[in-house]
């Protein structure tokens, strides 16, 4: 059997490796992931915990990665696109020292680097500011007289008192203005800069503690400044702030320390500012050259790195990951060897038996490492093997539950059954074609658009779903040629069965004709393929089509519904409950088949026995409605049919369902008390002669064994426990829900009509309200209405009958398949298979960091 | 030059092609005068023709003309292609040369 058809067998296996080959091994399954591993040292906390020192080791060097990613980053270094289809394997020992020491060489280059560059840029920084100083404050003292300028530097240097004019032009308040002139101390300066956004508080600051004697002249640089250390513009003012006395300048001093003022020597003569601004420029010409050659060096070495980088960070994940994993490991009491237990698909032990023996042979041990199949009664995991096309379909089923182990798998059916119901809903050839390009389009290009990962949430889950689409896509335009609709519009590929024989006054006096089928006007030979296109123009175009598609979606459905309960038999003969079907699907199936199955071959019997040319009894005048006829067979109630028509189809019809609905009810009880009677008489008495010998053979088995077989009895005696009245109360629950259920279930299906009718409708709609609008024109210059209405019908058709009605057809598909097919046979208990995977580990991580 | 995002010129190639294959196909089928589409036509029903042969002149030249405006508005969707083509070569000239 296929692996589709149920989850693969798994084996609970002991793996005895080396410490030595360990690594390697454990290496090499990541690569394949088909191993689950169990967590032996669950008690353990993280640290307690064999190999936590090589998992810090691999923290570390996760640590100098990141830190290395951020400096690219910083430095807007253009990192290659990883090829994502060629990643390295994990490191060998060697090639960690390597790895380890390449890093440690790596971050700690970066980091001088970075360091000097901060020391220069602060040096450059410092400069740039004295630059701006001393051409700032140039015109503040240009601004002053220059006899002043003159008379200050002289008071400067002696002392001696200054002239009315300069406190005038320094201090205009009268009070100021006498004090000055009495006190007649020093008038000195100081020069800096200070942050834009500290000026206000600054100035503020410097009023109060000199009480309104210190002058503040200020300027504010235009372009910003660079902070050396982290590199974010920084916006500053330079100041010159005037005052008298040496107790002045002090506090003066300390506010500019206080507010992050930084203050230069700025000399007062002109002729020497002009000098040190020179000196200046030249300095900062020479550090500019020295800074560009480090940003060169550091541009270089970042760009060797990032070749690497995203390789060093598989590397790193893979070998993090595999001591994580060798964590979950037990160390044998001699130390010798590491034990470990895992959950392995039958097929693939051959595989791992072969990985360990390399493993060992790789690093020269005399001893083999090797496994040892355990028995156990444990649930194994669920694995169903997928590839890139029934990936979708068995997520489809997984998201509603995982299946039990070694149940049956509805996936494998769901790939056909899930697109052809879309397609019923979906029927038009035109939309059908639509959704066919894309997905097309997705699954030609899947190589490269699965490189570049998009973040797109909505595009990722369609680029997921790629295969599914496409065959929903296929089966809409199967069923679109079918109900002949593209856009709405129909084509007549063969000619049409119908024709009009009146004449022609006949036609142009009268806005509807009737056509007879039982005349010449219809060919008596159906249209080739689907339905004909003349019931495009015809009035009664829907009700024709409800009662076809209505009648469709219930054969459809009871089709359905019957292959599910026939799929139960099939988990009854593998899980070895045989009495399931005696007691279970035939009393389901008679009920499904003697009511619902008999509703749909009344609906053959009607389209084939009944026609227009026929006499009187089978004509469609006396043809029965099937619905009235089920309802009065469930009722057994009559209705009186027209004058000389038979109420019956066949002779002996009445019986007939009489002993059909009979026997249907005489199925409810079976179903209702069989099995519970069946547990309680037959199973527990069983079960009794059985348990005195179990217990004897526990006696003669080891140790460990006996756990083993304890566990065992447990889940024998928990399922004894359940006692008679629980068992009585669950299946009454599960016989109520299939009894109801079918019934619910058979109307269920008639959204298949509901939505195939109003999706053809809307299409409809939309055509005759924009298309048309832009073809019936009476000149040429219809032709770009036409271009601007088709425009807008195509974005309607795209937005409204593609995405939003095939959500929701896709939806209803869903549940379909969930409630009404699934319900009958699917248990969906079990847990999936989680193997230790390298890609997704590296999956998981890079979810994380986005 | 370049007037149009990436989004909006991918969208503009996609809806041209679209518009080309159906616009010409239309056309093809008003030319060959397909019955499906006489209700699109600038036929009012509340007009009595008063012989068939009226009517079918009338339908012939309103077949024809929507024809031809099918393959005008086509052609006008080859020009959108060629612009959208365009602007979508610049976009995607630009973010290779980033």
């Amino acid at each position: 059997m296929g692996s589709m058809f149920r989850s693969e067998e798994m084996a609970l296996c002991q793996l005895f490796i080396q410490p030595e080959a360990a690594y390697a091994s454990v290496a090499t399954m990541g690569e394949a992931g088909v191993v689950q591993f169990r967590d032996l040292n669950s008690e353990m906390n993280v640290f307690q915990r064999k190999f936590v020192s090589e998992v810090r080791r691999c923290d570390e060097l996760e640590r100098k990665l990141r830190y290395i990613q951020a400096e690219v980053y910083k430095d807007h270094v253009h990192v290659p696109v990883p090829e994502s289809s060629v990643f390295p394997f994990a490191p060998n020992p060697r090639e960690i020292i390597n790895l380890e020491s390449q890093l440690e060489r790596t971050e700690s280059e970066i980091l001088e680097l970075s360091h000097n560059a901060v020391n220069l840029k602060s040096n450059y920084l410092e400069l740039t500011e004295l630059k701006h100083v001393l051409e700032k404050t140039h015109a503040f003292f240009e601004e002053l007289d220059m006899d002043f300028l003159d008379s200050f530097s002289f008071q400067q240097q002696d002392g001696a008192s200054g002239t009315d004019s300069l406190t005038k032009a320094l201090i205009s308040d009268e009070a100021l203005n006498s004090q000055s002139q009495v006190t007649r101390g020093r008038l000195g300066f100081v020069a800096g800069v200070v942050p834009r956004e500290r000026v206000p508080g600054f100035e503020r600051m410097l009023w109060r503690i000199s009480r309104g004697n210190v002058f503040l002249r200020r300027a504010e640089l235009e372009d910003s400044l660079e902070d050396p250390s982290t590199g974010n513009e920084i916006f500053k003012t330079v100041f010159v702030a005037f005052f008298q006395g040496e107790q002045l300048k002090s506090r003066v001093k300390k506010v500019c320390s206080g507010f992050h003022a930084s203050f230069y020597n700025c000399p007062s003569a002109h002729s020497e500012r002009q000098e040190m601004l020179k000196g200046v420029k030249t300095r900062l010409e020479d550090l500019n050259m020295v800074l560009n050659q480090t940003r060169d060096h550091r541009q270089r070495v970042l760009t060797t790195v990032t070749k690497d980088l995203h390789n060093w960070g598989v590397m790193v994940r893979k070998m993090k990951a595999i001591y994580h994993t060798l964590n979950l490991f037990n160390m044998d009491v001699t130390k010798k060897c590491l034990i470990g237990e895992c959950w392995i698909p039958i097929k693939d032990l051959a595989f791992i038996r072969h990985t360990l023996a390399e493993g060992s042979k790789a690093v020269g041990s005399s001893i083999p490492s090797f496994l040892n199949i355990i028995e156990t009664n444990e649930n194994p995991p669920t694995f169903n093997r997928t590839n890139r096309f029934t990936q979708g379909f068995q997520n489809l089923v997984d998201s509603y539950s995982v299946s039990g182990y070694r149940e049956v798998n509805p996936a494998l059916y769901t790939i056909i059954t899930f697109p052809f119901l879309f397609g019923v809903m979906f029927g038009d050839a035109g939309h059908g074609i639509i959704l066919t390009v894309f997905s097309a389009y997705m699954v030609i290009y899947e190589q490269q658009l699965s490189k570049t990962k998009s973040s797109n949430e909505i595009w990722n889950i369609f680029f997921g779903g790629r295969y599914i689409i496409l065959l929903m896509g296929l089966f809409s335009i199967y069923t679109g040629i079918i109900y002949n609709d593209v856009f709405s519009k129909s084509v007549n590929l063969f000619g049409s069965s119908w024709s009009i024989n009146e004449n022609p006054s006949y036609i142009i006096g009268n806005k509807s004709i009737t056509l007879d089928p039982a005349t010449k006007d219809y060919l008596q030979e159906p249209y080739p393929l689907g339905l004909d296109p003349v019931w495009q123009v015809a009035v009664n175009k829907i009700i024709f089509l409800n009662s076809y598609k209505m009648k469709l979606s219930i054969i459809f459905g009871v089709v359905h519904m019957m292959f599910g309960v026939v799929l139960s038999v099939v988990n009854h003969v593998h899980f070895n409950k045989k009495i399931n079907i005696i007691l279970q699907f035939i009393p389901q199936m008679l009920f499904l088949v003697l009511l619902f199955l008999y509703m749909v071959s009344l609906m053959f019997m009607k389209w084939i026995w009944y026609g227009p040319k026929n006499s009187l009894k089978t004509s469609p005048r006396c043809a029965p409605s099937v619905l009235i006829m089920f309802i009065n067979m469930m009722l057994f109630k009559h209705t009186k049919p027209f004058d000389g028509c038979d109420e019956y189809m066949f002779e002996g019809q009445d019986h007939l369902q009489k002993i059909f609905v009979i026997i249907a009810m005489l199925c409810i009880p079976v179903m209702l008390f069989g099995k519970p009677l069946y547990i309680i008489l037959y199973e527990r008495r069983h079960k009794k002669h059985t348990s005195d010998s179990c217990g004897e053979l526990n006696g003669s088995i080891e140790l460990k064994e006996t756990e083993l077989s304890g566990m065992l009895n447990n889940a024998i005696g928990h399922e004894e426990e359940e006692p008679a009245s629980e068992i009585f109360i669950h299946q009454s629950i599960e016989t109520i829900e299939y009894v109801l259920s079918t019934v619910s279930h058979t109307a269920s299906y008639l959204r298949l009509w509901a939505l195939s009718l109003a999706h053809a409708q809307l299409s409809e709609v939309l055509w005759n309200m924009v298309l048309r609008l832009g073809l019936t024109s009476e000149t040429h210059w219809g032709a770009i209405k036409l271009y601007i209405m088709f425009g807008v019908w195509s974005m309607f058709t795209l937005a409204i009958l593609v995405m939003m009605e095939g959500l929701s057809a896709f939806l209803h598909t869903l549940r379909l398949h969930w409630v009404e097919f699934m319900s009958k046979f699917y248990i969906g208990n079990g847990h999936a298979f989680q193997p230790f995977w390298f890609k997704h580990v590296l999956e998981n991580e890079e979810a994380v960091e986005d | 030059m370049k007037f149009c995002g990436p989004k909006l010129s991918l969208c503009g190639i996609i809806i041209s092609i679209w518009g080309i294959i159906q616009l010409v196909l239309m056309g093809f089928f008003y030319y060959i005068r397909s019955v499906a589409l006489i209700e699109d036509l600038n036929i009012s029903e509340e007009h009595k023709f008063t012989d068939p042969q009226e009517f079918y002149s009338t339908a012939d030249k309103m077949y024809s003309l929507n024809a031809y405006n099918c393959w005008i508005a086509a052609c006008l969707y080859i020009f959108t292609l060629v612009v959208s083509g365009h602007q979508f070569y610049m976009n995607n000239r630009n973010t290779m040369s980033l």
